[in-house]
């Protein structure tokens, strides 16, 4: 039992260590995005109509994609099941309206979940869930938006979900949905009301080649953005699952120590009895002879 | 505001994060249209840029290079930003490393896989020995 304690103990430390790294780089990728929406924004104001593929509605979506952020290994608690939970009230929710959902799957639990379950998916990438680089989130983002491109007779998807776990704090991260595709750019444009004078950009090479350009690093910031929340997620319920486990053991090792403590009394006990009583009955021979 | 001695606010961005700020003269970055070359009170510009190494001249003389496979260079109001997921300062670049890269990015092209990942990595790579030559020539 102290053997499991000290185990429970060492990932806790280990997942407590990791966690402040991903918060880290978690804020550290803000700059990124932040400039993202900054030229984002102002396109918008110049091209009339931010009209692009990647924003366009489609009218009757009859095809969507659920892109679920899992972690790779156990030992975090609800963590896994929770966002199945979520992505499961998503599938549902989207099936009522009449669409086909398919999915796509980051993390090797998620991956077994689907497998274990034989439900089929398009994608899946896993080995990364607790320190994603952005080549990561480059690579799920291009597979994303060739799909999305793709019409839907030819097996595109017509909109795309994510389900991933924002880290709130160290002790709350809360599974969440987000249309990831087609892209919602109206923050950007009422940030920019705010500002007093509208600059005139010059664009290179023109407006429309820069949206074009920007919207995949748009939908790759977001992804990367999703798997930078889920992996410290990850590692902050890891920490919580590991700091109870750690509780528990003592706990266990407490009531065992007090039970091994109390069958030896037992003994002892049983043993002077025992030893009186043989003494009583010596003496009892002796007086009658 | 017109006067010479507004310097330019610059940040590098890449995805991972800011990876350099300072004041700048000048700003060299080449974009799909050519080289452009950006100074104090530039009207806002917004423009792509081509994988390469652009150059920065702070006001303390210096010379920095990032390498850049991408991304975009955007200029308002003094403020330039250079945004790239994979940028990189030249002189955080081992040339060695970054050959030793493009060797193997050369390698898988002339064995014929031209997929985007390997045209990716050869721009990187390629762009990455470009600015740490550069680094390395005349620092």
């Amino acid at each position: 039992m102290s053997a499991t304690k000290k185990i429970t103990k060492a990932m806790e430390l280990i997942a407590a260590s990791k966690v402040i790294r991903a918060q880290q780089a978690a804020r550290r990728a803000l700059p990124y995005t932040r400039e993202l929406n900054r030229a984002v924004s102002a396109l918008a104001t110049h091209t009339r109509n931010l009209e692009h593929p990647l924003t366009t509605q489609i009218e009757r979506p009859r095809r969507a994609a659920l892109l679920v952020f899992t972690s790779d290994r156990g030992m975090n608690g609800a963590f896994n099941s929770n966002v199945h939970k979520m992505a499961g009230q998503m599938r549902q929710r989207l099936e009522d309206q009449g669409l086909e959902v398919k999915r796509y799957m980051v993390g090797r639990k998620g991956i077994g979940y689907m497998k274990f379950r034989e439900i089929p998916m398009v994608q899946s990438w896993d080995g990364f869930s607790d320190a994603p680089t952005f080549a990561n989130a480059h690579e799920i983002a291009d597979v994303l938006i060739e799909d999305f491109l793709t019409p839907y007779e030819e097996g595109g998807v017509d909109e795309i979900h994510a389900v991933y776990t924002r880290m709130e704090s160290m002790l709350t991260q809360t599974p969440r949905v987000r249309r990831l595709l087609p892209l919602e750019v109206v923050e950007g444009v009422t940030e920019l009301g705010e500002l007093d004078h509208i600059p005139q950009y010059e664009f290179e090479p023109d407006p429309e080649t820069v949206l074009d350009e920007l919207m995949p690093l748009y939908v790759r910031s977001r992804v990367w953005f999703y798997l930078l929340q889920s992996a410290a997620s990850i590692l902050a319920s890891q920490q919580k699952a590991m700091k109870s486990a750690t509780d528990n053991a003592q706990q266990l090792i407490e009531t065992l120590t007090r039970e091994a403590n109390q069958a030896r009394q037992a003994e002892i006990t049983q043993e002077i009895t025992e030893i009186v009583g043989g003494a009583s009955a010596l003496a009892e021979a002796s007086a009658e002879n | 505001m017109a006067f010479d001695s507004t310097p330019l606010r610059v940040e590098v961005v890449s995805a991972e994060g800011l990876i350099w700020e300072g004041d700048a003269v000048q700003v060299i970055a080449r974009t799909t249209e050519g080289d452009i070359g950006v100074m104090a009170n530039h009207e806002p510009f917004l423009g792509i840029l081509v994988p390469g190494a652009a150059e920065v001249f702070t006001t303390e003389g210096r010379r920095e290079i990032v390498a850049v496979d991408g991304g975009f260079m955007s200029v308002a109001d003094n403020r330039v930003s250079l945004l790239n997921g994979y940028a990189r300062m030249a002189k955080e670049i081992s040339l060695s490393e970054a050959e030793s890269e493009l060797a193997k990015a050369q390698l898988a092209l002339e064995k014929g896989d031209v997929s985007t990942e390997t045209m990716q990595h050869y721009h990187r790579a390629s762009a990455q020995v470009r600015a740490a030559q550069k680094a390395a020539s005349r620092n």
